[in-house]
């Protein structure tokens, strides 16, 4: 659906860094500085000033929403605020920088475009720094900035900054690739680089981080190739009464990724039987083609056995299929990920019973080398685990494709999200016994 | 800029479609909580693009507090019936007549009470999964919770166990007895579901646009005047609600920004009559939907405190 007018882009970013590094004092301050804020919002924060911080209002009062967070001056869960400029819509995912809960930072990092990973200018870079950064690589978030903050409490040194970014730059090669990472001096607290340029950086060339964020470019950050749709839901209306719909059978779901047209040859994995688009329908009328991620309904020219959790590709470029998968999984339960017990895997549209095999290795955060281990992953762990599943899964690596190559492990009885992982890619594509449809 | 891009409300659109059928495929008995404001209008929106040409799988399910304003009622009956889809209503008042809720002394709001009626239709037609219209850009506890939100089996939610929500895979499994909130809005702001609402072209009830109505001023709000007490044989259901000799009442030209029921809703001054003013006035406003709101002035923590025990 191409645009006429310059449509107004989404970014999607969160916030992370070790605790009191002022990941909630710079959303308040993009917040504050860029007018985004109400007046009863303000009018709540003078409040909890005058009772709780002896008159000194606290920004980040604005993303601590509970209890517990504003007792403890911490930040808990991922809290998500939503500001506009004149340029750009932002999300942002505040996510805690506790290493309890880097399950969390994993949640608000995931869906994201871009990631800050803020670095507190006197401590420099701690092991919490290198967690977040690669976990921002891991999940493949294509833009990063790493906000040296504090940079006031360090007189604004440019040896000091210079120092911290090239220690980052040092260990960046072992992560999986960023498109572009920007290193930024600031003051959240202050307000320097923020919104505004700061008058105490005249060695810093770059943008303050609004800028960046309102220009970086992300129009290309959906995956456009290799069409891919998990069927997620059978659109087969009841007794219609339209006569045109009694034989109406649609396929709904998102596109994962790619481009599709009307009239174009698609497989549907895993049965693997070929046919042709015949329609893609939706509620303001049919379309020429669809893109992901749009949510759409296809109907094909055969009457073909395709039910939820069913893959529906493009003829080139096919998925892998495999019921023996490896991965990356970060753990995100205080029960270690154990060897032999099954869990529920989710993976695009369908549920099915998994058992990890093995653990490979396990990532150590101070070398950022994964070191070879069998013991079971811990909470927080993230390593690369051998999985077998009840029935194998058509799928692409995660560095390819986001959403095929991701799934998360449910803990069986208590219903629990237990791991995420990230998989490798497939050793050879799916070898479909091509049967053109035939009665 | 590449042609295949889709626009911010684009973008909302197709995620929130993408969790109401996840909902329709993974839950046994889903409802949808329709009370006929501007949140839940977009909804079926959605849910019509999310499942047409079948029918919307699952039936629509209100709680009154018995303060409603008539008009949103009325919107509320016809759209449900426009829609072919069934509307289950449970009321405060029915409850307290089964004994499942008691009215709380000296308190005159029955925005508390909704809970134990929610939770007992949740019962009584063993839903496992409710999809409301609630956005996280609304009040700082909705600002934590996930797209799919847990609630045990005595519907509590808890904020400092929820569930990692991680890429678009939504864990869905509920054991029998607990219960899942979907809120397919949670990325949406005030000024979204306007423009979504003008994109539509969706009705919405007429109290949003600006009327001349009597109003009164309490707790820094004002108030509309409920409709007179005529029936002699019951107490009157807004005692208490109503403005006292000494209380300022004014005509005023005016309209509702977000709709708790007539107790709750503070009505705002303005002449905006159609949805484009309405835009206008979002963009231009300096302080949140919310802020009209006397449920959430209680304190800090009213939002957080109210979900933990089963609000919506």
């Amino acid at each position: 659906m191409p645009h006429s007018q310059h449509p107004i882009e989404l970014l999607r970013f969160n916030t992370c860094g070790s605790v009191d590094d002022g990941k909630s004092t710079l959303i308040g301050r993009l917040l504050y500085d860029s007018k985004s804020l109400m007046e009863d919002q303000v009018e709540a924060l003078e409040k909890s000033a005058d009772i709780t911080g002896g008159g000194q209002i606290n920004l980040a009062n604005l993303t601590d929403g509970l209890r517990a967070e504003r007792e403890q001056g911490i930040t808990i869960d991922v809290a998500y605020r939503y500001f506009a400029t004149p340029k750009r819509k932002f999300i942002v995912a505040d996510t805690p920088g506790h290493v309890q809960y880097t399950r969390n930072m994993v949640t608000g990092a995931s869906t994201a475009n871009l990631s800050i990973v803020l670095v507190d200018a006197r401590q420099g870079v701690i092991e919490q720094t290198r967690r977040h950064t690669y976990i921002a690589a891991l999940l493949g978030i294509p833009h990063l900035v790493i906000a040296v903050n504090k940079m006031d409490l360090v007189d604004w040194s440019q040896a000091r900054f210079q120092e911290i970014r090239d220690e980052i730059e040092d260990f960046l090669p072992k992560l999986d690739v960023f498109r572009d990472v920007k290193f930024i001096p600031m003051s959240a607290l202050n307000g320097d680089n923020v919104v505004d340029a700061s008058p105490h950086t005249p060695w810093y060339e770059g943008p303050s981080l609004l800028a960046h964020l309102e220009t970086v470019h992300i129009a290309s950050d959906w995956n456009l190739n290799s069409f891919r749709f998990p069927v997620q839901w059978v659109n087969r209306p009841n007794n219609p009464t339209d006569p045109s719909l009694h034989d109406f059978r649609g396929l709904s779901g998102q596109i994962a990724s790619g481009i599709i047209r009307k009239g174009q040859q698609v497989v549907v994995l895993p049965i693997g039987i070929k046919t042709t688009v015949k329609d893609i329908w939706s509620h303001d009328g049919t379309l020429d083609e669809a893109f992901c991620p749009q949510s759409v309904t296809l109907c094909l020219e055969h009457d073909i056995d395709i039910s939820r959790g069913d893959m529906i590709v493009g003829i080139e470029n096919l998925p892998g299929r495999n019921a023996e998968l490896t991965a990356r999984v970060c753990w995100m339960h205080q029960r270690p990920l154990q060897p032999g017990k099954k869990y529920f895997l989710k993976h695009t549209t369908q549920t099915v019973q998994a058992v990890v095999a093995a653990v490979e290795n396990k990532i150590n955060f101070n070398t950022l080398e994964a070191e070879e281990t069998n013991a079971p992953l811990g909470i927080n762990d993230i390593g690369t685990v051998r999985i077998r599943t009840a029935k194998p899964l058509v799928y692409d690596g995660y560095g390819t494709n986001r959403l095929t190559g991701s799934f998360i492990l449910i803990e069986q009885g208590t219903n629990l999200t237990v791991g995420a992982g990230m998989l490798n890619a497939p050793t050879e594509a799916v070898k479909p016994e091509y049967t053109d449809f035939a009665i | 800029m590449s042609s295949y891009h889709l626009d911010h409300l684009q973008y909302l659109e197709t995620e929130a479609i993408h969790v109401m059928r996840e909902v329709a495929a993974e839950f046994e008995r889903p409802a949808l909580l329709f009370s006929g404001g501007k949140d839940s209008i977009c909804l079926l929106r959605l849910a019509e693009k999310a499942f047409r040409p079948s029918d919307l799988p699952m039936p629509f399910l209100n709680v009154e507090t018995g303060h409603e304003f008539p008009e949103l009622i009325e919107f509320r009956d016809r759209r449900a019936k426009e829609l072919g889809v069934k509307l289950i209503v449970r009321t405060v008042e029915e409850a307290f007549q089964k004994g499942i809720a008691q009215p709380t002394p000296g308190v005159v709001s029955r925005n508390q009470l909704q809970i134990p009626v929610l939770l007992a239709a949740i019962e009584e037609f063993q839903f496992d999964c409710c999809i409301g219209g609630a956005r996280r850009d609304e009040e700082k506890a909705r600002a934590k919770e996930r797209f799919f939100s847990f609630r045990d089996s005595f519907g509590q939610w808890d904020p400092k166990n929820q569930r990692p929500e991680i890429w678009n895979l939504y864990n869905a499994r509920v054991n029998p007895g607990e219960n899942m909130r979907v809120f397919p809005l949670s990325n949406w702001t005030e000024m979204d579901v306007w423009e979504y609402i003008k994109k539509e072209k969706l009705e919405v009830p007429n109290i949003y646009f600006s009327h001349e109505r009597e109003c009164f001023r309490r707790g820094g709000q004002w108030l509309p005047i409920p409709p007179p007490h005529t029936d002699a044989t019951k107490p009157d259901p807004y005692a208490g609600a109503r403005p006292k000799p000494t209380d300022t009442v004014k005509k005023m030209v005016c309209r509702v920004r977000t709709i708790a029921d007539m107790i709750s809703t503070g009505m705002i001054e303005s002449p905006a009559d159609s949805v484009d003013d309405i835009i206008g006035e979002v963009s231009a406003a300096r302080v949140t939907e919310r802020g009209t709101r006397a449920d959430d002035k209680a304190s800090e923590a009213a939002m957080e405190d109210r979900k933990k025990a089963g609000y919506f």
